[in-house]
Order: structure tokens, then C-alpha cells, then sequence
């Protein structure tokens, strides 16, 4: 065992309640990190994998406290250490990159002097050698220009930079463990894989031991060698990277593995049932029972404790494992294709739609006219139908929330035309529109805990269309309160609770429920699975289908997430910097050739197989703004033809088939281009 | 970030002018004027006519503006009713008085408030803490003019330390000045303080709860230097403001303090004034008290614009 860098011994973590019970966080943790190996930590929001990547470097957050066991790094208990000492493992021997990367630097201090401090502290460099090493560790993580860069406040960088910002801070002490916190979580795709394909390229390199913790399988399948599941506190799962993802033996990662969309195999992935029972809760057998499968009633009375299998060289927390480990990883993807019946009704006609940002000068103001020769979105025409649902997709700053906004009135439009139900036009502003039409747009936002009154009670929430739009009163209302809330599987019981009593997946069934409470033609769904985890996110899109079938609703859905967009949608739509890049039938869409910017995208997906590794094809530069001229993709474009592509605006091809490509290249030379790499 | 500054000088001036207009229209609006004031029964026949002559009350009130205006740009608010002297005669040593009461103060006020901000933040829910937060809590709640008579009781009548009035002459040297105005200022700053150091506490708690800081000391960064590279910063940035707010508040608590321990300064001033209905006076108090208002908060505007990272990096944008 002398190759181990940090031993973890039967480490508990937890609170005091309120009522003076002492309620476990962490439960029994043991495992061990050895040199040179990166071990993925992966659970779900609450699975407690945070508290465990903070205790490895003897931080424990205010208000919990180390109930038992240890955290030896080497030989010394982190856990027993004096602050001082703490000071002196702490980015010399360990060091963090943390998951939010633009709230981690602080505001005040320049990079270059941040990183400084770190080389001040664990190096004894002097100064012009330490000038040399910032710039050599910027140069590392591949940041362009490092001297500017070192001259640079936190908020001049882009998200990605700031994030190669903190690795190359945490490279600074080159420390023997390096602790990764959602590293990738909250980046757009293309960046997401440049930064995991730079941290591999670190591991490599510099022989680090690393401890990647991420909700992301696809992020871990992409870094990790062996992988550690964690489940309401206790690790369930723990081996090799591809045993655990091609042969998960252990019902949780199996039903999680099934949960997540893929592109290799399209379709509405199984969801499962149930959330992760709150600390605390549970008083014997296993933390698992209520939501597997394969349970008896031995999971209820008897906890099962990890047991390690030679064969596998895999660690379970199961009772039952054995009927997992033939099952082999084809069964994984009983997925439901989508079924919509699509009408030839044009529900909403998009024609030359240009929405502007830009703040109207004083005199511009009066004179009512905006003045901005380069709008944030432009020449947007879409046209969709009746029961169908289109997915706008791109990454952050692409427009695709912009255009949903103005769909619902809440941005004005600059140019074109928005059009309801073939001849009536929306008008632009929100006060001016007809209440039916208010009805029949509903919008169902990204974070349920910002959309939904934290002083209203659920009944209050679902009773405000109806009482807005249908004028219900009394019994009344309540029944059909009631049947909205069981339409979306959630029972009268849930009436008189806030949103704060209920889970993440809850709150969004009741924002759900929301919208769908004024029988709206049309749905707007804003990233509405991002902030839920992957086996609450296949329920609720689970969900949204069965509404829609029963209904025959129809949906625009704003999503970054390529694979559940090619769950969820008949067509799908590419946005770069506010203009089409590419629109057509999903399955189409998402097989080459096709623009060059899809293509991008496509080639950034991660799967949760560790041998489908992402394709970079183009730089991850972000552009603040669109460009002035020519095609909007010009500055990142991997297959840029020349002059052309800075001046025409390029023009709509059609596929083979059927989508249509807004590219300079010929698709047919596209096709021979994207074939050959 | 320069037309930014220009900006908001701007619109300090533009305020100044505002409130010059209300002050004078507000005097004018009011039934008599400064003649019939002056010469009250006799207000009637050639001796109003000759008043108005000699103050030049016989023309339009716009014309009255701006020459008043004009004055005031110079430092010459005309002649005060009562003694018939030059208001900024009159003027000068009062403001240089209570100049001096209002930054002994501030001098004192601002670090003890910063100190207790700090280290009740940094022993947070600890006994220092609890301690402190209560001792500014009660501070907080009792008026001025409750806790100025408490200190004449205490130190000055019972225990005799030191003057419990200030008999000094308007124009009095600073250091005659001195030994009068520690129980002053004792009661100017308690209130001042205590609402600085709440302030400070909230913003300090908040940044060492932020992820730099979390990020800072799992980077190694010893205690001390973190807090002050890493929380200090951030965390009295916001809080410049409120100190300009409070400052401002101050001009008003020196008012009443003043009056309590009979201190020749402005506060003492306005209340004459305003009971002799010396208009003159009034008015020329209103415009500087305001010009001193604007101009504090200018000042902390702009300390925020130099101080801030994010928006001293619009120059390099721009």
C-alpha cells in the first residue's frame, strides 16, 4: 500500500438537528487514492460526494463535524491537523479546481497575482522566476497571450478561461492530489470537452493523482480510471471505469446509466421512480430500498455493507448484484421513441424575427426608434406545427432563450413578424396582447426554485390560470386543481405545501403543472431539465411526453443538452450568435454532413462510454458579439472557405436529407470533407 | 470610466441647482418677506419702500435668483436681517467649527466602526461578537439628544471630568476648541458607529462565505493574510456607501448635538435663524448643507469607481 496518496478510513460526517439527533451526511467511508490514478466521484445532488472531496483536504464546511474514522494523507490524519500545518499540505500537496471557477478568483486581485500567491506559498521561487513559472503555468493550460492574461481581473475572462485560470492555480504547488468539484458543470459543451481533454492531458503529464467529483457521467467516463459511486452518503459502487459503466452490478447506477439520453441510441430513456431519501431518514436496511427494483424485503431490514469481487474488481453495496452481472450493457437502452402527431396546421409562423439588446439613447427614446445595425438575434424564420416539438439548440449566448422570450412577449421583437395560428399576429407588447393569446403561450422556466413564489402554497401556484383564464371559484377550482396536480402525478396531498417542502423534481411537476392548468396551445420549455438531476430529468421529460400525446400540445424547447434534445424533438434548430445555422428533422439533423457549427457541437457530446471519446474540431474562442458582416460562424469555423464567408451572409442549401444548411460549401462538399475526418 | 466621472459630476451640479431653486422658491412662496419680517409693524409707506430698495426685493424673482446665485458662486450670500451684517461673515467660523466637531467624529467614528465590524464578523456568534453587536444595538436605538444629556449627567455633573457645555467664542483657535468637544463627538459618533459596524459585520460575514474565500484557504492562504488580500476588499466596497449615507445623517445629528451642548457651530445657527425667520440665513444653510451632502456622495461614488475592478476596467475597454 505504500503507493497510496490518501487512505480514507470509515469516515463519518454529520450534523446536529435541531432537535439534537446527531444526523450523517457521510457514512463509513473507506477507500483509497493511489499515485498517479484518477478516481471519479459520482452521485446525485444530496449523495454527500462534495463533503467527501472537501474532507480530503480536512475541510469540513461550518455547521458539520467529523463524527468518526480519518483522512490520511500518507500517514497523517488531515482531519486531527492543526490549521497551520493544513496551510502547508493545502495547494502544495493537495490542491482544488472548484466548480464554479468565476466565483472561486476574487474580484479584486488580478490573475497573474492570484496564481502568485499560490507559488509564493508552497515554492521558493524569487521573483523573476516566479514571473517565469505564472506565465509558464498559463501557457499549460493553454491560455493565449499569458503575460496580458496575467494582467487580467477575474470578470475580463470567459468561463472557460477562468476555469483554466484555476488549474493552472492548482498546478502551481504541484501537488501529488488534485481535487476536481463539478470542474465542467455550468460550461457550454464545446468548452466542457477542451477542458477535460487539457485535464487529461495534465494527468498524463505531470502524474498527478486526481479526484474528479461530477453528477456527469459522460465527464467521468471521459477522465476517470476507476470510478466510486455514491448514493444518500455511502459509496455503492466502486471499480474499474468501464466495468462500472458497461456492467453496473449495482441497481442505482444501473437504473442512472438507463436514465440518461443518448445519442447512440435515441429516445426517451427509463426513468426511476422516486428521489434519495433525506439524511437522516433512514433508520435500517438498505438507503436503496425504496426505489429498486430488485428489492425484497431482506433490503428492508438488513443494511448490506460493500463487499469486494475478485472477478470484477469491483466493490458492491448489494444483496443482489449476481443478477446484474449478466446482464450486459445492450439492455441498457430500452428506450421509448417519441411519437407525435404532428397536424399540417401551422401553429406559429416566425418570419424575419430581429430582437436587439441594445439600450435606446435618450433621444432615440423619444423619437421611438432603435438604432442597432447588428441585433442579438437576426432573420429568424421557423415555421411549426401543430403537435410538434422543436428543440432550439446552441450554446450560451446563441439567442435561443432570447427567441423564446419574445415568443411569450416578454422581449420586444425589432423586425419581423410573430404569428399565431396562421393569420394572427402577436403583438409585441405583452400589454397590448389578447388574453386567449396569453393562454394559449405558456412558458415553463429553468429553475423552478426562482419561478415558483415561495410563499405561495402549491394550490395557490396551479389556482392562478385557472382563476385568471377560466374565472374558476370555490369547489370548483379546487377539483381542477386537484386533477391538474394528479396529471402530473403528484396527489392532493400536495395542496397546502410550499415549494421548499418539495424536491427539485416536485417543484418543476408543479411548474409544470402551472402551465399546463391554462390549456395552452403551445408550450415554451427554458432548459427545463438542467438544474435536475439525470433520474429526476427522464422523469419529468418523461412527462412532458405524455402530456403532450394526451393533449396534443405543442413545444419549442431551448436546451444545450444535444442528447436529451434528440429525445424529446421532431425538429431541431441551430443557433450560433443569433442566427439559423441549420434546421431540419432531429434524426437528420444530427447525422452528418451538416453545418459545420452542428458538426461542432455534435463532436463535443460525451457519452458515459469511456471508449466514444469527443471529437475537437474547432478552437473554444468565445465571441461577445456577432460579427458585422458574412456568416455568423466565420470566427470558429473549421472548414472556413475563404473572403466569402467575412462577406455574403451564406445562403439556405437542402440537404439529402431534408434539413437545410445555411454554409458557403456545397453539401455535397461538405459531405466529402466531414466523411474524410 | 472618464465620462463616467464627468457624469456623475454632473449630475451633482445638476442637484445643487435643483435644490438652490427649491430653497429660494420655498422663501419666496412664504406669506411677508424679509422686509416685513425686519420692520414688522412699521412694515407699511416709505420705510417698506426703502427696505425693498435697500435689499433690492423691487424686481422680479428670477432676476433676485440669479444675482443671489451668482453671489453664492462667490461665497456672498448677502446680508443676514438681524445684525445686518455679511452672512459669510457670519458663516465662516461657524462652519469651520462645526468642520471640526463633524471630522473629529468621522476620524474617530470610521476605524472603531470598521474594527467592530470586523472582528464581530470574523467571531461571529462567539462571546466578542455577542458582546459587541448588543453594546451597538442599544447604541443604536437611543436618540442623540437622549444619550448627549445622559453624558452631561454622568461626566460632566457626577464624575467632573470634563466641561458639560462648550463656553468658548465663535471664533475660537481648534485647540481651544479641543478639550470642549470630546463629549460631543462621544455622542455624535456612538450612533454612527454602531450603524457602520452593523453594516460592515453583514458584508464581511458575507464574503467569507463566498467560494474565493473557501478557495483561498483550501489554497494554503494563511488566516490573516486572506483576510485582508482576499475578504477586506471585497467586503468594504459596498460598504463605502453606507458610510457616505451615514456621514450625510451626521450633518443632521450635529444639528441637534450642538444645540444640547451649546456649541457655536452651524447647528446652532439653523435653529436661531429659523426662529428669527432670518430668511437670508436660512436660505444660505440650506444650499451648503446640501452642497456638503452632494459632495460626500460624490466622493464615495467615485472612491467605489476607482476601487472596483469591474469598473475601472471599462477605461481599457473603452
Amino acid at each position: 500500500m505504500d503507493s497510496a496518496v490518501q487512505t480514507i478510513n470509515n469516515l463519518t460526517i454529520g450534523f446536529t438537528s435541531q432537535k439534537g439527533k446527531q444526523i450523517s451526511i457521510l457514512k463509513n467511508i473507506s477507500t483509497t487514492i493511489k499515485k498517479g490514478e484518477t478516481v471519479g466521484i459520482v452521485g446525485e445532488s444530496g449523495s454527500g460526494k462534495s463533503t467527501l472531496a472537501l474532507a480530503m483536504m480536512g475541510y469540513v464546511k461550518h455547521g458539520l463535524y467529523t463524527i468518526s474514522g480519518e483522512c490520511l494523507f500518507h500517514s497523517n490524519n488531515l482531519l486531527k491537523m492543526k490549521n497551520k500545518d493544513l496551510e502547508n499540505i493545502r495547494g502544495r500537496k493537495i490542491a482544488m479546481i472548484p466548480q464554479n471557477a468565476g466565483q472561486s478568483l476574487t474580484p479584486n486581485l488580478k490573475i497573474g497575482y492570484q496564481i502568485d500567491e499560490a507559488l509564493k506559498l508552497h515554492t521558493d521561487l524569487k521573483k523573476e522566476e516566479r514571473d517565469k513559472k505564472i506565465s509558464g503555468l498559463l501557457n499549460k493550460v493553454r491560455l493565449p497571450s499569458p503575460e496580458i492574461m496575467a494582467q487580467r481581473y477575474p470578470h475580463e475572462l470567459s468561463g472557460g478561461q477562468q476555469q483554466r485560470v484555476a488549474v493552472a492555480m492548482a498546478l502551481a504547488g504541484n501537488p501529488e492530489l488534485l481535487l476536481l468539484d463539478e470542474p465542467t458543470t455550468g460550461l457550454d459543451v464545446t468548452t466542457q470537452a477542451h477542458v477535460l481533454e487539457l485535464l487529461n492531458f495534465i494527468a498524463k503529464d505531470t502524474g498527478t493523482s486526481m479526484v474528479y467529483v461530477s453528477h456527469d457521467l459522460g465527464a467521468i467516463a471521459q477522465v476517470s480510471d476507476r470510478v466510486i459511486v455514491m448514493y444518500s452518503g455511502e459509496i455503492v459502487l466502486d471499480g474499474p471505469v468501464r466495468s462500472i459503466l458497461k456492467n453496473p452490478i449495482h441497481p442505482y447506477t444501473f437504473g442512472l446509466l438507463k436514465s440518461i439520453p443518448k445519442l447512440t441510441s435515441p429516445g426517451l430513456p427509463d426513468s426511476m421512480s422516486g428521489s434519495q431519501p433525506q439524511p437522516g431518514t433512514i433508520k435500517t436496511g438498505c438507503s436503496f430500498y425504496e426505489r429498486c427494483n430488485l428489492a425484497e424485503d431482506n433490503c428492508k431490514n438488513n443494511s448490506p455493507t460493500l463487499e469486494y469481487i475478485d472477478g470484477l474488481n469491483t466493490s458492491v453495496r448489494c444483496f443482489k448484484y449476481k443478477e446484474l452481472i449478466n446482464v450486459k450493457e445492450t439492455n441498457l437502452d430500452t428506450v421509448k421513441s417519441i411519437n407525435n402527431h404532428v397536424l399540417q396546421n401551422e401553429i406559429l409562423d416566425i418570419s424575419k424575427v430581429s430582437i436587439s439588446y441594445a439600450k435606446q439613447k435618450f433621444i432615440d427614446q423619444l423619437l421611438n426608434k432603435i438604432d442597432d445595425s447588428n441585433p442579438t438575434v437576426q432573420d429568424i424564420n421557423i415555421n411549426i406545427n401543430k403537435g410538434e416539438t422543436l428543440a432550439l439548440v446552441g450554446e450560451s449566448g446563441s439567442g435561443k432563450s432570447t427567441i423564446l422570450k419574445s415568443i411569450a412577449g416578454l422581449l420586444k421583437t425589432k423586425d419581423g413578424m410573430i404569428k399565431f395560428d396562421k393569420d394572427k399576429v402577436l403583438s409585441n407588447d405583452l400589454k397590448m396582447r389578447d388574453p386567449g393569446f396569453l393562454r394559449a403561450i405558456q412558458l415553463i422556466f429553468q429553475n423552478p426554485d426562482e419561478s415558483l413564489n415561495p410563499n405561495h402554497t402549491v394550490e395557490e401556484i396551479v389556482s392562478q390560470p385557472l382563476r385568471l383564464y377560466f374565472g374558476l371559484k370555490g369547489d370548483e377550482l379546487k377539483q381542477k386543481i386537484i386533477e391538474v396536480l394528479e396529471k402530473v402525478r403528484l396527489g392532493e396531498f400536495y395542496l397546502t405545501r410550499y415549494p421548499r417542502q418539495l424536491s427539485g423534481g416536485e417543484k418543476q411537476r408543479v411548474a409544470v403543472a402551472r402551465a399546463f392548468a391554462a390549456k395552452p396551445d403551445i408550450i415554451l420549455c427554458d432548459e427545463v431539465t438542467s438544474a435536475l438531476d439525470v433520474s429526476v430529468q427522464a422523469a419529468v421529460l418523461n412527462l412532458l411526453q405524455e402530456l403532450k400525446e394526451d393533449f396534443g400540445t405543442t413545444y419549442i424547447f431551448v436546451s444545450h443538452d444535444l442528447a436529451v434534445v434528440r429525445a424529446i424533438s421532431d425538429r431541431v434548430a441551430v443557433l450560433y450568435q443569433g442566427r439559423l445555422c441549420e434546421i431540419g428533422p432531429s434524426k437528420n439533423v444530427y447525422q452528418l454532413p451538416s453545418h459545420p457549427y452542428t458538426e461542432v457541437l455534435l463532436g463535443a457530446v460525451l457519452e458515459p462510454d469511456p471508449d466514444l471519446k469527443p471529437k475537437l474540431v474547432a478552437e473554444d474562442i468565445v465571441e461577445e458579439k456577432p460579427p458585422e458582416k458574412g456568416c455568423s460562424f466565420q470566427g470558429r469555423c473549421p472548414r472556413i472557405l475563404g473572403d466569402i464567408c467575412k462577406n455574403e451572409v451564406p445562403p439556405w442549401q437542402i440537404g439529402e436529407n431534408g434539413n437545410s444548411i445555411r454554409c458557403h460549401i456545397k453539401v455535397e462538399d461538405l459531405k466529402k470533407q466531414q466523411n474524410i475526418n | 470610466m472618464f465620462f463616467l466621472v464627468i457624469k456623475r459630476i454632473l449630475l451633482g451640479l445638476i442637484t445643487l441647482f435643483i435644490v438652490s431653486l427649491i430653497t429660494f422658491a420655498g422663501v419666496e412662496v412664504l406669506p411677508g418677506d424679509a422686509c416685513t419680517t425686519y420692520l414688522e409693524r412699521q412694515a407699511f409707506g416709505e420705510a417698506l419702500e426703502a427696505c425693498y430698495q435697500r435689499l433690492g426685493l423691487n424686481v422680479p424673482a428670477y432676476e433676485r435668483y440669479i444675482s443671489w446665485a451668482w453671489g453664492v458662486l462667490q461665497w456672498d450670500f448677502g446680508y443676514s436681517l438681524s445684525g445686518e451684517m455679511k452672512i459669510n461673515e457670519v458663516l465662516g467660523p461657524k462652519v469651520k467649527n462645526s468642520l471640526v466637531l463633524a471630522s473629529a467624529s468621522i476620524l474617530i467614528g470610521i476605524p472603531i466602526a470598521l474594527l467592530l465590524g470586523i472582528v464581530t464578523a470574523l467571531w461571529r456568534d462567539r462571546l466578542p461578537d455577542i458582546i459587541i453587536s448588543t453594546v451597538t444595538i442599544f447604541s443604536m436605538t437611543i436618540p442623540e439628544f437622549i444619550s448627549a444629556t445622559l453624558l452631561i449627567l454622568i461626566v460632566a455633573i457626577w464624575l467632573e471630568w470634563l466641561p458639560g457645555i462648550v463656553i468658548v467664542p465663535t471664533d475660537a483657535t481648534v485647540s481651544e476648541l479641543l478639550p470642549n468637544i470630546i463629549l460631543p463627538v462621544i455622542a455624535i459618533s456612538m450612533i454612527m458607529t454602531a450603524h457602520m459596524a452593523r453594516m460592515v459585520r453583514s458584508s464581511v460575514i458575507q464574503v467569507m462565505a463566498s467560494d474565493y474565500v473557501q478557495m483561498a484557504i483550501l489554497k494554503g492562504v494563511p488566516y490573516w493574510k486572506m483576510v485582508f488580500r482576499h475578504v477586506l476588499p471585497n467586503a468594504l466596497l459596498p460598504a463605502i456607501n453606507v458610510v457616505a449615507l451615514t456621514i450625510a445623517w451626521l450633518l443632521g445629528g450635529v444639528v441637534v448635538t450642538e444645540v444640547v451642548f451649546n456649541y457655536p457651530g452651524l447647528g446652532r445657527l439653523v435653529i436661531e435663524s429659523i426662529s428669527n425667520r432670518d430668511l437670508p440665513v436660512v436660505q444660505a444653510l440650506a444650499i451648503i448643507l446640501a452642497s456638503i451632502y452632494v459632495g460626500i456622495n460624490l466622493i464615495a461614488d467615485l472612491t467605489t469607481l476607482m476601487l472596483n475592478p469591474r469598473l475601472k476596467s471599462l477605461q481599457i475597454k473603452k
